[in-house]
């Protein structure tokens, strides 16, 4: 009996830590909201519009958990197909730039908000789950700022930023689909990278 | 009666914008969801030319005003505003949400110094933000084709209808004496604009296309909010 016991309580140890190991998406969103806040708070570079500042903090502290290549093919939709492997690591890289400096200008228009936490809906299996949070912000409603994640082997990544319920990701693709029937998928590459360039030589 | 040649005025002015607008440009049939694309940014243009003198307005009223001053002034118009949310949510048949707007109007005026601390917020009244083009699409009415106004912004056909009646349970126009009305209809008009300077700069960067950026994410955020956040998933 004895041995039974603590074979069941050894599996029972060795299944909580190993689940510890891995953040769970909501606690992950957590401590990088956390994070980022913090700094945000203390940094008045980044309140007073220092974007370049921004940037910086956004590349260190949140761009490790965001999934750009499956981004970019949520953005592009069907298109995505007509790309080369070649073409979708430009796709992607050039996307990626430009939703870096998209939020970390949002980041500068920081007053004092806090960030409220809904309790995530998720079973055990999930591969994809859906974190809501809200950020508060005296005299005004709340907004609603969720994030679309996904597992995998590296562990849970955001592919999807959907603030009041418009999807940062695609509010792009009828723009991007309109690019490439106009100019195919290279000519969108283009796009993309002259619209980085332009944001490169005018920021702060 | 000056208020009556005004309207009549203010009429007379919409009218002949509208008539311009569609017979003027020609309607692009592009776009499924935008069939009226010319005229819309036709007015996109006219309200970006307006934009110019109101913005700096809007950005001095927000470096210039204490931070306090500027959240007692949203919370004013916020608590007005919770009565026809109030309405709407009853209407939508949200009726506990319908009650807690109620008690946020009761507990703001009183307690919160006629509306100026939004001191419900803080007991746990959650605020909650409804309009008669919400009630609309709540009760099925779908959204028409989609399109912008100068001032007013993006609105879809049905939201066109749906602030209409909102102007109408305003009570703000109603009142007799004239510069009051008139200082608060322009004190909200720019603490409006001021509160969505952020955004500006967000889309500055962001888009491509300002005008196709701001009609993307004024109907994705439209179909959000008449179902409160959950949104029926939309076919990839």
């Amino acid at each position: 009996m004895k041995s039974l016991f603590s074979l069941i309580l050894g599996l029972l140890l060795l299944s909580t830590s190993v689940f510890a190991q891995e953040d769970s998406p909501d606690a992950l969103i957590k401590k990088v909201t956390e994070d980022v806040l913090t700094i945000v708070r203390q940094d008045k570079d980044i309140q007073s519009g220092n974007t370049k500042k921004a940037i910086e903090l956004v590349e260190a502290k949140v761009l490790p958990n965001f999934n750009f290549v499956h981004m970019t093919a949520l953005a592009m939709g069907k298109d995505w197909n007509k790309a080369t492997p070649e073409q979708r690591k430009q796709l992607s890289d050039e996307f990626k730039t430009l939703l870096v400096r998209t939020y970390s200008n949002a980041l500068t228009g920081y007053k004092d908000q806090t960030v409220r936490y809904k309790p995530t809906k998720m079973q055990a299996g999930d591969a994809e789950v859906v974190v809501k949070t809200e950020v508060v912000q005296s005299g005004s409603k709340p907004i609603q700022l969720d994030y679309s994640m996904e597992k995998l082997a590296e562990g849970w990544k955001v592919y999807d930023v959907i603030v009041a319920g418009v999807s940062l990701v695609t509010n792009y693709r009828d723009t991007f689909g309109q690019e490439v029937r106009a100019n195919g998928v290279d000519g969108l590459i283009k796009m993309i990278s002259n619209k980085n360039k332009q944001l490169e030589a005018g920021k702060k | 009666m000056k208020t009556l040649m005004a309207k009549r005025l203010l009429l007379a002015v919409f009218a002949t914008v509208i008539l311009g607008g569609l017979t003027g440009c020609a309607t692009t049939a592009n776009n499924p969801k935008d069939p009226y694309e010319g005229f819309n940014r036709a007015m996109f243009s006219v309200n970006e030319g307006i934009d110019v003198v109101v913005k700096p307005v809007a950005q001095g009223y927000d470096t210039v005003t204490p931070r306090l001053v500027k959240a007692g002034i949203g919370n004013f118009f916020g608590n007005i505003a919770d009565v026809w949310t109030a309405l709407n949510n009853f209407m939508q048949g949200k009726g506990v949400y319908g009650v807690s707007d109620v008690g946020r109007v009761i507990v703001n005026t009183t307690f919160g110094m006629a509306g100026l601390f939004d001191v419900a917020s803080e007991m746990g009244f959650e605020k909650h933000s409804e309009d008669f083009g919400q009630t609309l699409g709540v009760w099925g009415v779908g959204d028409g084709a989609y399109l912008f106004w100068p001032v007013l912004g993006p609105r879809t056909t049905r939201d066109t209808f749906g602030v209409a009646v909102d102007m109408y349970a305003d009570p703000i126009p109603r009142i007799d004496n004239v510069p009051v009305r008139n200082t608060l209809m322009g004190l909200r008009f720019i603490d409006t604009r001021a509160a969505l300077l952020p955004a500006d700069k967000v889309v500055e960067q962001a888009a491509f296309d300002k005008y196709n950026y701001i009609r993307d994410a004024y109907l994705q955020n439209r179909r959000s909010v008449i179902h409160d956040g959950n949104p029926p998933a939309e076919e990839q």
